[in-house]
């Protein structure tokens, strides 16, 4: 079995992020940027596949400026066997995303392919769902729980109310959640070992796909920022003002 | 034309998020239907129908649409857009798997977690956790839009109920199959609409400690709600985080225990009206978004809020 599995660079989930003066977008200068948390999960789950012997090829791609890059070398670092860059300085949406993943996905035939739930930039959470629907294939979404036997996937899905067991053939889009495993860290011998893997460089055109964003970002703000509280010195005092202040008791 | 809007429901009852998100396709175009489909659900269709200024509800109903899954909805919905300018659907899970996979279909990219409509072309959405908020427009023919339910008032019922008609379902290749669920039971109100959530982190440190929050709930009649630490560490489960990547809830009081206030956790809850933290450590974060903050030991604080609430 191929994994493929599409990870996007974004800005570490620790970074504060602060919007742009002229509110155009958030400030990305000298911001720490890594690969999107959900996407590591879904290297880790790929790297466990193989493993436990069920997987054969893991390959990492990501759509993106030439830093991306960096984000694959993580990747590779981790454990998957080569790397597709796919380059454009164009804003990346997810249905950009997903058509370039479908073009790769016919050049590599994998069974599987895992993205992350969502990017923590645009918190979209849409590829995954838009690129099974262009290949026609099956999809489980924010998974927790992922089994491979043959040519059907088990996977548990986290849901608004609780969790749901389902059952899909191969080939299929499988998108992670938040447990479904805990990724490992790159050791130092394997991130130079990375650096000697494949990496392979395209663009968007000469895959033959239009990456013109639809939508039209007309500006970012900062959301209304919360009044400061105050501090209560007991629970009497607290229960008080949520009775007699806020009004909510 | 007008806009379609799926019915979030469970089979047995129609909630409160396909109220709220009527309220954002409304903004858009006075002419909605809503879309109710799964196994049996005409009882949801006359739910659905007594819902204010809905034009007409479409009624879909097979075994192949049970539980919603992404593969039959969108080849049942991708069709009948032909006669639709927008979809709307709640930014819940189904509304999450659902919605993108129709709007590949339709070449239209969607916009998720709407929290503004400025125009039947342009919304404002969340974007980094929250700590930005876009305002963009769409240059598709069709839009395809999730609604983020906490920024969006419930639709009031009307006194006169829509018609409601019932739509074919054409033969849906089998993909997916639905195995099994695991669903809470709880019997507190639903988090996402609650007026009132406790929640509890890291610092609740055990299950047990958690049945005491339950117990607060109880008396509040709250819905209790967690953070990602609290539900990694198997205090409780899953759909009870609050969130970036879980539930976003604004209700009128937030209770947070034990928790440090991440940015990801704050993206779920900071649109709340009333927030009190009670934490022992004096810098944690989550004192800059409480009203009311109580810097103390938690589990000193339960018992007595318990005792003094009566
Ligand atoms: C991709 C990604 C997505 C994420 N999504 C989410 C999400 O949706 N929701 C979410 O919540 N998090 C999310 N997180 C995790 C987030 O970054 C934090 O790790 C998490 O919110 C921390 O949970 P916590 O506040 O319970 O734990 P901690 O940060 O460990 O805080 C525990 C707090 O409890 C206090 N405490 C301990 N004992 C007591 C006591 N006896 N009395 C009073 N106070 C006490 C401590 O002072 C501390 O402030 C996400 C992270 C990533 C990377
Ligand atoms: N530019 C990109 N390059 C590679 N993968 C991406 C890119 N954008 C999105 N993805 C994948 O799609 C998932 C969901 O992204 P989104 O739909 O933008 O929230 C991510 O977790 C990645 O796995």
């Amino acid at each position: 079995m191929k994994i493929l599995v599409p990870v996007k660079r974004v800005a570490d989930y620790n970074v504060r992020i602060h919007v742009k003066a002229d509110e155009t977008g958030v400030e990305l200068a000298n911001v720490k940027m890594s690969m999107n948390p959900f996407d590591e999960i879904a290297v880790e789950e790929a790297i466990r596949l193989k493993e436990a012997g069920k997987a054969e090829e893991i390959i990492a791609v990501s759509i993106g400026p030439g830093e991306a890059e960096q984000t694959l070398r993580t990747a590779l670092a981790m454990g998957a066997d080569r790397a597709i860059l796919v380059k454009t300085q164009q804003e990346t949406e997810p249905l950009a995303v997903a058509k370039v993943l479908r073009a790769i996905v016919k050049r590599e035939n994998p069974d599987l392919v895992i993205l992350g739930k969502q990017a923590i930039d645009d918190d979209c959470g849409q590829t995954g769902q838009m690129l099974a629907a262009l290949l026609g294939w099956p999809q489980a979404t924010f998974i927790s729980k992922l089994e491979i036997d043959g040519e059907q996937a088990t996977i548990t899905r986290e849901i608004d109310g609780g969790l749901q067991t389902i059952s899909a053939p191969l080939p299929l889009v499988a998108t992670t959640d938040l447990r479904l495993n805990e990724p490992r860290y790159a050791s130092l011998p394997n991130i130079m070992k990375a650096r000697r893997k494949p990496l392979e460089t395209l663009t968007a055109e000469e895959l033959d796909v239009d990456v013109t964003p639809r939508l039209e970002v007309l500006k970012v703000q900062e959301p209304p920022a919360r009044a400061g509280g105050v501090r209560v010195e007991s629970v009497d005092e607290l229960i008080d003002r949520l009775k007699n202040e806020a009004g909510v008791l | 034309m007008a806009i379609l809007l799926i019915a979030e429901h469970d089979e047995n009852s129609l909630k409160e998020a396909t109220a709220r998100a009527l309220s954002a396709a409304r903004q858009m175009d006075p002419q909605v239907d809503i879309l109710v489909a799964g196994e049996k659900c005409a009882a949801i269709a006359r739910q659905a129908a007594a819902l204010e200024g809905v034009r007409k509800v479409l009624l879909a109903e097979d075994a192949a649409l049970a539980h919603q899954m992404a593969g039959p909805m969108s080849a049942l919905v991708t069709p009948l857009m032909e006669t639709y300018d927008a979809l709307v659907a709640p930014a819940t899970t189904t509304g999450r798997d659902i919605a993108p996979r129709i709007a590949a279909l339709l070449d239209v990219m969607q916009i998720s977690d709407v929290v503004a409509v400025q125009s039947p072309d342009t919304f404002v959405r969340p974007i980094y956790a929250g700590n930005a908020l876009q305002t963009v427009r769409s240059k598709d023919v069709k839009k395809v839009l999730t609604i983020r339910t906490t920024a969006f008032p419930a639709t009031a019922k009307s006194a006169q109920a829509a018609p409601v008609e019932t739509i074919a379902v054409a033969e849906i290749p089998p993909g997916v199959r639905f195995v099994s669920q695991e669903l809470n039971t709880s019997e507190r109100p639903e988090l996402t609409s609650a007026r009132i959530v406790v929640s509890g982190g890291r610092g609740m440190g055990s299950t047990e400690a958690f049945a005491m929050l339950e117990e607060l709930a109880a008396r509040l009649g709250a819905a209790v709600g967690a953070s990602r630490a609290a539900v990694d560490a198997g205090f409780v489960s899953n759909d009870l985080q609050v969130g970036q990547t879980g539930k976003i809830v604004a209700p009128e009081l937030y209770m947070a225990f034990g928790i440090s206030g991440a940015i990801q956790h704050l993206a779920g809850m900071k649109d709340s009206r009333i927030i009190v933290a009670v934490n022992k450590d004096e810098e944690a974060p989550i004192f800059q978004v409480a009203d009311y903050g109580l810097v103390a030991d938690l589990f000193k604080v339960l018992p007595e809020l318990m005792e003094k609430l009566g």
